[in-house]
């Protein structure tokens, strides 16, 4: 590895940057050149290194001449490829969007380039951001940088690896049921999902939009509270984004918060827990109760239900917005839509078009996503189904509500089990989806969390902490980790690969 | 419950996706094994209880009914898979 990129963090390469002991050219070559290395780990779907060295060119000639280049100056950030940026490819991982090129930029990508970043590649994920071992994407699996037999998580898996393996030193991903979090605790990096309606989800390609929320992944919760300021704050064009002023979160992380009460929820140590996971996060507990912490039980008693609500709540929402792909506008168009199986002869040859081109575009977790819910909304079983899943969502939501008028934060494992293989879960979806079971709750009532190494299994597969906070509780959330942080120092190991 | 594939084949039309037959066989059995597991919520008793569509709820979000830019004609059009100078093209909708 180029000494440049090792033990990078983004704090660290912005000291060098200001000092001019480096230039942002220099830096994106480095990435460039690494990123080619280790193209094995397919964790980039794409990449454009002479426009992200043109742009770095151009920050270092603003940083010569004095003028101003933001918080991010000169710094490359990689981007998951469900976030258009205008003029390259935003595939989703789909065959549907394989030739797609956004003519605008989402919201959070017009505040990275404000702050001064350097988009760098577009990084893979499960398809349309189903999944959660990144498995599904049209472009293959990304591997885990830890151990290259395994996922690195998902849906946001290529985001995650990208920074574990020091390809980027600091990523976007999505988070709708865990999608950030459950990665970042694979791969050994913080991931944090802020609260629903912090970020603008504009140009964010739309999975399940009651629950769908932008966040970044970095080594440190320092780089990770100078990212969340950056793409935080109320836009107009995304009506669920909260108008509340974005606090500064970096100038607040090291002053020790002044009041913490740790939840510990008993449902988050149940049945199907790793044993060598839940040591690792009884161990984090203990490190917290030596620096002064209060440890309490709380009790969620609903989530339980997480799994199921989700499922039925994720797909309703993704059925509808998905049918935007047919064919028509943007996305995949078969060549061939003449009647092929039992019944088609008498549909309208354009319903046939859209069937045919959904039917090629889209791989097979997101049709039965899309099947799933189409049926829980159709007549006669919406009542039963999705309703039903809205009224236990707000007693997941209740539980937590009542849980934080005594505790400021909730901590737990973020996912049951570290890694697995890959293909190891393919053919049994339930047990994929159970490896969000301590993530999607969060989504379901629209409050923070973020994971933060926190060990190792005795094969050095990292395990992840998650910390819950309440809804624009972000600043407490960080301190709280920082807490966690200060104390250990899993957050400074890197996977040793071979490049 | 257990959905037949003849429903399922139904629920295919309605979300506009073609099926081969063997897929119509395993999306079946997959969408029967996924809402026998969801079918649990049933037995809460949730009589009272709102319905929650977004975690954190805002109501009534309004700004100026004001003509702002639009995208220019041929970026809008530029990732159609079928059109010409000016219009998307799709298989006849009239007979």
């Amino acid at each position: 590895m180029n000494d440049l990129l090792k033990d990078a963090t983004v704090t660290s390469l912005l000291a060098k940057l200001e000092a001019r002991e480096v230039s942002s050219e220099e830096l994106v070559r480095a990435y460039v050149d690494r990123a080619g290395a280790l193209g094995r780990l397919n964790v980039y779907a794409h990449l454009d290194a002479d426009r992200a060295l043109e742009r770095a060119r151009a920050i270092d000639a603003d940083r010569a001449a004095g003028r101003p280049v933001g918080p991010l100056g000169g710094v490359p950030v990689a981007i998951k490829d469900v976030l258009c940026v205008e003029g390259e490819p935003t595939t989703c991982g789909s065959r549907m969007l394989r030739d797609f090129r956004p003519p605008y930029d989402a919201t959070a990508i017009v505040k990275l380039r404000e702050a001064g970043a350097v988009l760098f590649g577009k990084t893979n994920m499960d398809e349309f951001a189903m999944g959660s071992s990144t498995e599904s994407s049209f472009h293959g699996p990304t591997l885990n940088p830890w151990d290259e037999t395994r996922i690195p998580g998902g849906s946001s898996g290529g985001s995650a690896a990208a920074v574990a393996a020091d390809l980027a030193p600091a990523s976007l991903g999505t988070d709708t049921g865990g999608s950030i979090r459950q990665p970042a605790s694979f791969c050994g990096v913080v991931g944090l999902k802020p609260t629903y309606g912090r970020v603008s989800r504009y140009g964010l390609i739309a999975f399940a939009s009651s629950l769908d929320q932008i966040g970044p992944f970095t080594h440190d919760l320092a780089d990770a509270a100078l990212l969340l300021k950056v793409i935080s704050g109320r836009d107009e064009r995304d009506a669920t984004s909260v108008d509340r002023p974005v606090p500064d979160y970096s100038a607040s992380l090291d002053r020790k918060p002044e009041s913490l009460r740790i939840g510990v929820a008993r449902e988050f140590f149940t049945e199907g827990l790793d044993p060598e996971v839940e040591s690792a996060v009884r161990e984090a507990i203990r490190v917290y109760e030596k620096a002064g912490a209060r440890i309490k039980e709380v009790s969620l008693p609903h989530s339980g239900y997480g799994i199921p609500v989700y499922y039925i709540v994720a797909p309703a929402e993704c059925s509808s917005n998905l049918a935007r792909y047919d064919g028509t506008i943007f996305g995949h168009r078969a060549e061939d839509w003449s009647p092929r199986y039992p019944g088609e002869e008498d549909l309208h040859p354009l319903v046939r078009m859209m069937m045919a081109s959904r039917a090629e575009g889209f791989g097979a977790e997101v049709k039965r996503r899309i099947m799933l819910g189409t049926f829980a909304l159709s007549a006669g079983y919406a009542d039963q189904y999705y309703n039903q899943a809205l009224k236990v969502r707000r007693l997941i939501r209740d539980d937590f509500d009542a849980a934080f008028q005594d505790v400021d934060v909730i901590v737990g494992p973020t996912s049951p089990t570290p890694a697995f293989e890959l293909g190891g879960r393919s053919d049994d979806l339930l047990s994929m989806y159970l490896s969000d079971i301590y993530t999607v709750t969060a989504n379901l009532a629209g409050i923070p969390g973020l994971s933060v190494p926190c060990g190792q299994t005795k094969t050095g597969l990292p395990i992840g902490l998650q910390l819950l906070a309440p809804a624009f509780a972000e600043e407490s959330l960080l301190r709280a980790a920082r807490v966690f942080e200060r104390e250990t120092d899993w957050h400074l190991r890197r996977p040793a690969i071979g490049s | 419950m257990s959905l037949s594939t003849e429903e399922v084949a139904k629920v295919a039309v309605l979300a506009r996706l073609r099926l081969a037959p063997e897929e119509l066989e395993t999306f079946t059995g997959q969408l029967n094994a996924i809402v026998d597991y969801v079918a649990q919520l049933q037995a809460l008793d949730t009589t009272g209880v709102e319905p929650l569509a977004h975690g954190v709820e805002v109501r009534n979000v309004f700004r100026d009914d004001a003509r702002g830019p639009a995208l220019p004609r041929e970026a809008a059009l530029a990732n159609a898979p079928k059109r010409n100078a000016e219009s998307f093209l799709v298989p006849a909708v009239l007979d």
